[in-house]
């Protein structure tokens, strides 16, 4: 068998580092078992869960269309000595599922003082664009950050997406762990030296200005934004969160408090959001500190709509977050060359490549 | 009666068990006014047939979990009395630490793996107990203890067609009490059709018995349980029972309209602990005399208990934030 632990892997996608997760910890640990709708067909859950049926045909198993159910069932799995990892191809088919994950897996070891763990691992898909539509973009990790019991890790970079999905898969504790459909295709490297661990923002890029707060596939943009403004002199320190329950607070608060300012960005609706909970927190904390009042960017209180029309100017990207900056910090840069940072082509794919499956 | 060597060795923890749950359920609703019980709390009375009858039956290492109506299960496995009273106490010594209440019951150490205060919610754990079970090739068991009421959640269906796809070793215990809280099953579901005709079209094997008549009990889990160990996939049995006191709290409620007292009456003429009794004696199993004293030893245990609960201390609040993680 292959040896996948020793050397640096370069040049993967963010779902074959999701894949090579799979495997190393289905390798390393027999009590592994790997189950959802689509995990043995076909198209193997956008290729995240190719070559593991193969490999292990008693733990890998397609499941029946039962959300909650086999909620249940990976619940009770994990009590009696398994680790299970449940995929589901969208975020929005989990909420069936609500009374497993909330009553359940979150409460057991609180409710039972201790007495034992639910090490279940819970991969999330969350789409966009290509008429998604109402109820399969939602990007809902404010409701899981809600509840205490449950760690919410929320990936952007292929690294963390190999390190954080592993580590999930040894955590005792319930995790749901969401991947934007968008990072799939990104390239990007594992380094196994540099592994990042759960409940720990990363400082992407380092800055004195501001500090802008992402996650997901929001920091994409926000890298070009950050980008952009270093060009233009302006020094943005990038955090991005990785992790939004529990929530890296040093992080956040080291930067804030060197930055003076903070702007929150968040795929999520605004109301009851996890912008608005690092706001109201950094607010209270280093209020004194800073030099302007704290901001965000969400989406509105709105689904997102499907016609390919509705959705033209739903998202903001990196050319908004830049703007925002500009007012922020109060300073003009030549709009046409803000306006470059629009993006070419269709706005409802990420890319040309993006043909389905969505 | 086909294996009644077997029996004759249980007869006595049979007994115990129905003397074990009556007594300590009797002795919560005559302190529960008391207010040091300060939790829901959902008696057993009238329903200790089916429990006492599957403890024997019942390794240590096969597992069990449970509803808001629990006591009588995690006694039944063989849960320790002391920390389910200290729990509905909620002392420190309890089984789950003051944290759960009378609805989450735990003992790891005789695999009740835990009962929960939502309907229906631990149906698909404990299929999902057996899945781990069967991965593993043993020959234990998951039992799922369930009532009437939560055949009507979409939770049971999904984990049944689960247990009856991969044959899992699964013991879906049902007893059907007539009642969810005020509401019997004639305004619940449709009259006339029985909840073993729903399971069979699951593809899942059922059995049904009077489960106020510990011995029939007995007989049909002695051999649905034997036929899972054997690999034969997953069974349900339907037991007939009835509770006496209100859905929850110490009282009788047949005065308030949902149910007639001549229908209580009725069923507690049926009463599965003196029915027993009287059965040992009939066949000169056991004298009354030896019952009187296994009674009054469990009694002694009991108040015991009692006891132990009263004077546990209380939680401390410090350790709370630390343990929402594991």
């Amino acid at each position: 068998m292959v040896n996948y632990m020793t050397d640096s892997i370069a040049e993967i996608t963010f779902a074959q580092a999701i894949n090579r997760a799979l495997k190393d910890a289905m390798v390393e640990d027999d009590s592994v078992i790997c189950y959802g709708l689509g995990a043995d067909d076909p198209l193997r859950i956008f290729s995240t869960t190719k070559d593991l049926v193969e490999l292990y045909p008693e733990r890998v198993f397609d499941m029946p269309t039962s959300e909650n159910g086999m909620t249940g069932v990976g619940i009770g799995a994990a009590l009696n000595g398994l680790r299970p990892v449940m995929t589901h191809q969208r975020l929005d088919f989990f909420l069936l599922a609500m009374d497993q994950l909330v009553n359940a897996a979150a409460k057991w070891h609180f409710m039972f003082d201790a007495k034992s763990t639910v090490p279940i691992v819970i991969r999330l898909i969350i789409g966009r664009g290509w008429g998604q539509g109402p109820t399969h973009s939602q990007h809902l990790h404010a409701w899981f950050a809600h509840i205490p019991g449950l760690k919410v890790i929320i990936p952007t970079s292929v690294n963390d997406a190999y390190h954080l999905l592993k580590q999930s898969i040894k955590d005792n504790n319930p995790v749901v762990f969401i991947e934007h459909r968008w990072l799939h295709n990104q390239k990007g490297s594992i380094d196994t030296n540099h592994k990042s661990t759960l409940s720990q923002a990363a400082v992407v890029k380092q800055g004195t200005e501001l500090t802008l707060v992402s996650s997901s596939y929001l920091t994409v943009e926000a890298i070009r934004a950050c980008e952009f403004l270093e060009q233009h002199d302006v020094s943005v320190e990038l955090i991005d969160l990785r992790t939004v329950n529990p929530i890296d607070w040093p992080t956040i608060y080291t930067s804030v408090a060197k930055t003076k300012r903070v702007l929150v960005i968040d795929a999520g609706a605004r109301t009851g959001s996890i912008s608005g909970e690092i706001v109201a927190q950094v607010s209270e904390m280093l209020f004194d500190q800073l030099l302007a009042a704290p901001a965000r960017m969400a989406m509105p209180d709105i689904p997102e709509p499907t016609s390919y029309s509705l959705t033209k100017d739903f998202y903001f990207g990196a050319k908004e977050i830049v703007e925002k900056i500009m007012t922020m910090l109060g300073i003009d840069i030549d709009p046409t060359q803000v306006d470059s940072l629009n993006v070419q082509g269709h706005h409802d794919i990420p890319g040309e490549y993006f043909k389905g499956p969505f | 009666m086909s294996d009644l060597k077997h029996f004759l060795q249980h007869q006595k923890t049979i007994l115990e068990t129905l003397y074990l749950i009556r007594d300590i359920e009797e002795g919560i609703a005559e302190r529960y006014p008391q207010g040091k019980m300060r939790c829901p709390t959902h008696l057993s009375i009238g329903q200790e047939g089916v429990p006492a009858a599957l403890a024997p039956l019942l390794k240590i290492t096969d597992l069990a979990v449970s509803t808001h109506r629990a006591h009588a299960h995690y006694l039944a496995k063989g849960g320790c009395p002391k920390a389910m009273l200290a729990e509905i106490y909620g002392k420190a010594t309890g089984c789950s630490g003051g944290r759960g209440g009378s609805m989450h019951l735990i003992d790891e150490s005789v695999g009740f793996k835990g009962s929960t205060a939502i309907v229906g919610n631990t149906i698909p754990i404990g299929v999902g107990l057996a899945l781990a079970q069967k991965i593993r090739q043993e020959t234990n068991i998951s039992v799922v203890f369930v009532g009437d009421g939560a055949i009507e959640e979409g939770v049971f269906y999904e984990a049944a067609n689960f247990a009856a796809l991969k044959q899992l070793p699964v013991l879906f215990v049902c007893e059907n009490n007539l009642y969810s809280v005020y509401a019997p099953l004639s305004k619940r579901q449709p009259v006339g059709r029985k909840i073993t005709d729903v399971v069979n079209g699951i593809g899942i094997n059922t059995a049904i018995a009077d489960g106020n008549n510990v011995v029939e009990c007995y007989q049909v889990l002695s051999e649905q349980i034997q036929q899972i160990r054997e690999g034969r996939g997953p069974r349900f049995i339907e037991f007939s029972t009835y509770r006496w006191r209100e859905h929850c709290g110490p009282n009788y409620d047949n005065h308030i309209g949902y149910r007639t007292e001549e229908e209580y009456l009725a069923w507690k003429a049926k009463e599965p602990i003196a029915r027993f009794e009287q059965w040992l004696a009939d066949y000169q199993l056991m004298s009354p005399t030896d019952m009187a004293k296994i009674r009054q030893q469990i009694r002694h245990k009991i108040n015991a208990a009692f006891e132990f609960a009263e004077v546990s201390e209380f939680p401390s609040a410090d350790k709370l934030a630390n343990t929402i993680y594991g």
